[in-house]
C-alpha cells in the first residue's frame, strides 16, 4: 500500500479561448464572411476539444506540468487567484473534465461538491430532492434512508421537509445542499466556495463538521475558498497555484505567506516589506502591541496617509484607522512604526492589513493608491471573554 | 468492509471501455431522475396526465378526417380510428422522448458540469420517463379496441418484444443525437424540425404494405430497418385479431435497432469526456 491517496503527476489541461473576429470595412467583405461563417463556426466547434497543435493562438493553459501528493487524512488547502487554475484542478480530480495530459492516481471514493445544491429541482419537495441530490453526489438509496433524519436535522428544516424547494428561502436551500453533501460516504472530499453561502452560524456548524469528518473519520479533504481565516484554521498542507503552475507545496503558514507575498510582489513591486508584528510575539487583544514595517516609496517629507484595518474571518472589516504621513515622527526615512492599543475585541483569526496613500508624487497633485496589503493572520487570544456574542469587549468596571 | 477503490485520471484514447458496474452503482440516480420527471412534467397544470392523450387523440382525429375520409388512404381494412391511433401511441412515444433525449444534456448541463456520474444516464432518463404517457396512451387503446369489437388475443405478447425494439431505437438515436447536440447546437434545431418530417416516414398515416404494393418485396423489408416501421405494424397486429403478424418487418427493424443502439452508444462513449468543455 502507498502512503498517498491522491498523486498528481505533470498534470496539464488546455482549454480554447475565442479570439477577436476579424471587422470588416466593406458591405461585401462582410457579405462573403457572412457566406463562409458556417464553414469556419464549424471549424471553430469542433476544435473546441482538440489540442494537436499546442502552439495556436487561441490555446489556453489552464494548468501546466502540475505535481502533488496527498496522504491519507489530509487537508490540503489550495491557493490561488481568481483564474490561477484552481477550479480546473478540482473539476479534472472530480472526473467531470479529462485532462489534455498528465495522470492522476486515486485511492478511494471522491465526493465533489463544486456547488451545493447541484441538481435541485423547485418543483420538488425537499424530501425528494434529498434524494435527487444524494443520487448525483453518488450515494444509493438505500445510504440516504439510512441518514435521512440525520440530513433533515443537521439542516434544520424539518418543518418544511415536505414544501417544494421552489418556496424555500435561498438559505434554507443551501442548508439542506450541505446538509446531503456533509453526510456522503467517501474516503475524499473536495470542497470549493462552499462557505461562501449561508450565514455566519451555520458556516461554523459546516466547518464544524468538516473538522469532525477529518478528525474522526480520518477523511482527506481538498478545500478551496476565498475565506483565508477558514483555510488557515481548518487545513495542515496547503499548494499555491498561479497562472496555471504549482508555485509552492508545504504547509498551510508557509502557503498563505507565500500567496501573500507574491500577491505584494505583483501588485507593488514588494513596496511594503522588514514587516513585524508585535516582535515576532502572540498578539493578545486586551494587551497593547505594535506593527513595524517599511515602505519603499517613501521619501523625506512625503505626503500622504497610512492605513491599517483589521478583518475577522467573515471578512468584515472591525478596525479601519489612519494617520497623515507628514504628522509621523520618523527617525528613519521610510520605516512606519503603528502602535495600537489593547484592542480588546473576541478572541479568534482577524486579518492585518496595510495600505497607503502618496500624494504629490513626481508631479503636484499626483496621488499614488496602493492595494490593501496582507500583512498576517493573527490568532487573537483573549483569554477572559474568548467566547463572547460581542465583537467589542471595553473594559468596564461593574459597580 | 468494502474494498479502496484505485482511480486513474487521464486523457482517454480511442473507444474507452465502459463500466456496467459503474454504471449499476448509480442505478438509483436513473431511478430518481425518472421519478423526478414524471412528478414535474405535470406540476401546477389543471389538466395534469390527460395531456399525455390530447397529443395522439387530437391527431387522430384529424388524420382520420384528412387522411381517413378526405384523402382516402387505405388502412388494411381495419377502421382508421384505430389504425392511426395504434400507430400513433408508439410514434408519440418516440417523438417525444426523441426531443426530449436529443436536448438533455444541453437542459442538465448545470448538472453534469458539477458533478461526476455516467453521464448516459442523461439521455437514458426521458427514456424511461416517456414510458408513463405511452402507458396512458395505451390504456385508451385498449378501450378502442373493445369500441371497435377487436376482442383481445394471445397476439398481444408480442407487445413486450415491440417495446423493446422502440426503447432501444429510441436510446441509441437519442443519446447519439445529445451528444452532438452539446457540441453543435444546430442538431437541437434540427430534431425538432425532421422528427415532424419523420412520422412521414414512418407508416403512421399509411399502412406498410403500401409500399409492398408499389415497390416490391425488397424495398418492403429494406424499409423494415427503419425500426418504428417493425414497432408500428406490429402494434396495429397485436390489437387487431384478424391481421397478422408481421415477422419479416419485426425481424428487420430489431436489427435497425440494434444498429442504431451500438452506434448511439459508442458515440457517446467516444464524445463524454470532452462534454463539459465544450457545453
Amino acid at each position: 500500500m502507498n502512503d498517498f491517496v491522491i498523486k498528481v503527476e505533470n498534470l496539464s489541461k488546455a482549454y480554447r479561448i475565442g479570439l477577436k473576429e476579424r471587422q470588416h470595412d466593406t458591405l461585401g467583405a462582410a457579405m462573403v464572411s457572412w457566406l463562409k461563417s458556417p464553414f469556419k463556426n464549424f471549424k471553430q466547434l469542433k476544435s473546441l476539444a482538440k489540442f494537436d497543435n499546442p502552439d495556436d493562438a487561441d490555446v489556453f493553459w489552464a494548468l501546466k506540468d502540475i505535481n502533488f501528493e496527498v496522504k491519507k487524512g489530509e487537508v490540503l488547502g489550495i491557493i490561488g487567484k481568481n483564474g490561477a487554475g484552481k477550479s480546473t484542478l478540482l473539476k479534472i480530480l472530480s472526473r467531470i473534465t479529462e485532462p489534455t495530459c498528465g495522470r492522476i492516481q486515486i485511492y478511494g471514493r471522491v465526493a465533489s461538491l463544486l456547488e451545493v445544491g447541484t441538481g435541485f429541482n423547485p418543483e420538488l419537495s425537499g424530501r425528494e430532492n434529498v434524494y435527487l441530490n444524494g443520487t448525483i453526489l453518488g450515494m444509493t438509496r438505500k445510504e440516504i434512508d439510512g441518514k435521512f433524519d440525520e440530513i433533515v436535522e443537521f439542516s434544520g428544516i424539518e418543518k418544511f421537509i415536505d414544501t417544494p424547494v421552489k418556496r424555500y428561502s435561498s438559505g434554507m436551500k443551501v442548508r439542506l445542499a450541505f446538509a446531503v453533501a456533509a453526510h456522503l460516504e467517501s474516503e475524499i472530499l473536495i470542497i470549493d466556495e462552499v462557505l461562501a453561502v449561508g450565514d455566519t452560524d451555520f458556516q461554523k456548524k459546516c466547518l464544524g463538521k468538516m473538522e469532525e469528518l477529518t478528525g474522526r473519520e480520518q477523511r482527506t479533504i481538498l478545500f478551496v475558498s476565498h475565506n483565508i481565516a477558514a483555510v488557515r484554521s481548518f487545513c495542515d498542507k496547503s499548494i499555491v497555484l498561479e497562472a496555471g503552475r504549482l508555485k509552492f507545496s508545504g504547509s498551510i503558514a508557509d502557503g498563505l505567506t507565500h500567496y501573500s507575498s507574491k500577491k505584494s510582489l505583483q501588485a507593488d513591486d514588494d513596496l511594503f516589506y522588514d514587516i513585524n508584528i508585535n516582535n515576532g510575539q502572540d498578539v493578545l487583544s486586551d494587551t497593547p502591541f505594535s506593527i513595524l514595517f517599511k515602505c519603499k516609496k517613501l521619501q523625506k517629507g512625503q505626503k500622504g496617509y497610512v492605513f491599517l484595518i483589521i478583518k475577522d474571518s467573515d471578512n468584515q472589516t472591525i478596525l479601519h484607522t489612519r494617520s497623515r504621513l507628514e504628522k509621523l515622527n520618523k527617525s528613519e526615512n521610510d520605516i512606519i512604526v503603528i502602535n495600537v492599543e489593547a484592542l480588546n475585541i473576541r478572541g479568534g483569526l482577524y486579518s492585518f492589513h496595510i495600505k497607503v496613500i502618496l500624494e504629490d508624487v513626481g508631479h503636484k497633485n499626483s496621488r499614488f493608491l496602493s492595494d490593501d496589503q496582507l500583512l498576517d493572520i493573527v490568532n487573537l487570544n483573549n483569554t477572559d471573554l474568548a467566547d463572547s456574542l460581542g465583537i467589542a469587549i471595553p473594559k468596564t468596571s461593574w459597580l | 468492509m468494502h474494498t479502496i477503490p484505485h482511480t486513474i485520471i487521464e486523457k482517454k484514447k480511442g473507444l474507452a471501455s465502459f463500466s456496467l458496474k459503474e454504471f449499476w452503482q448509480y442505478k438509483d440516480l436513473l431511478y430518481f431522475m425518472v421519478l423526478r420527471d414524471i412528478t414535474v412534467i405535470y406540476k401546477q397544470s389543471i389538466l395534469g396526465f390527460a395531456w399525455a392523450l390530447i397529443n395522439p387523440v387530437m391527431s387522430m382525429l384529424i388524420f382520420s378526417v384528412v387522411f381517413g375520409k378526405l384523402a382516402g388512404v387505405p388502412s388494411d381494412g381495419i377502421p382508421y380510428p384505430i389504425f392511426s391511433y395504434a400507430a400513433l401511441i408508439p410514434w408519440t412515444y418516440f417523438a417525444n422522448t426523441l426531443n426530449a433525449a436529443g436536448s438533455s444534456l444541453i437542459t442538465n448541463t448545470s448538472v453534469f458540469t458539477k458533478v461526476y456520474f455516467p453521464r448516459l444516464i442523461i439521455p437514458l432518463t426521458p427514456v424511461l420517463s416517456k414510458l408513463a404517457d405511452f402507458a396512458i396512451g395505451f390504456i385508451l387503446l385498449i378501450v378502442l379496441m373493445f369500441w371497435y369489437g377487436y376482442y383481445p388475443t394471445t397476439k398481444l405478447f408480442i407487445l413486450p418484444l415491440l417495446i423493446l425494439i422502440m426503447m432501444m431505437a429510441t436510446a441509441g438515436l437519442g443519446s447519439w443525437l445529445s451528444a452532438l447536440a452539446i457540441q453543435y447546437r444546430d442538431v437541437k434545431f434540427g430534431i425538432t424540425f425532421a422528427v415532424p418530417l419523420l412520422m412521414y416516414a414512418a407508416p403512421v398515416v399509411f399502412p406498410a404494405s403500401l409500399i409492398l404494393q408499389k415497390f416490391g418485396e425488397k424495398a418492403y423489408l429494406l424499409y423494415g430497418l427503419y425500426p418504428m416501421t417493425g414497432v408500428i405494424e406490429g402494434f396495429r397486429a397485436a390489437v387487431v385479431y384478424n391481421k397478422a403478424i408481421p415477422w419479416g418487418l419485426i425481424g428487420m427493424s430489431s436489427i435497425g435497432a440494434c444498429i442504431l443502439f451500438v452506434i448511439g452508444f459508442m458515440v457517446f462513449r467516444r464524445l463524454e469526456s470532452r462534454f463539459a468543455d465544450v457545453a
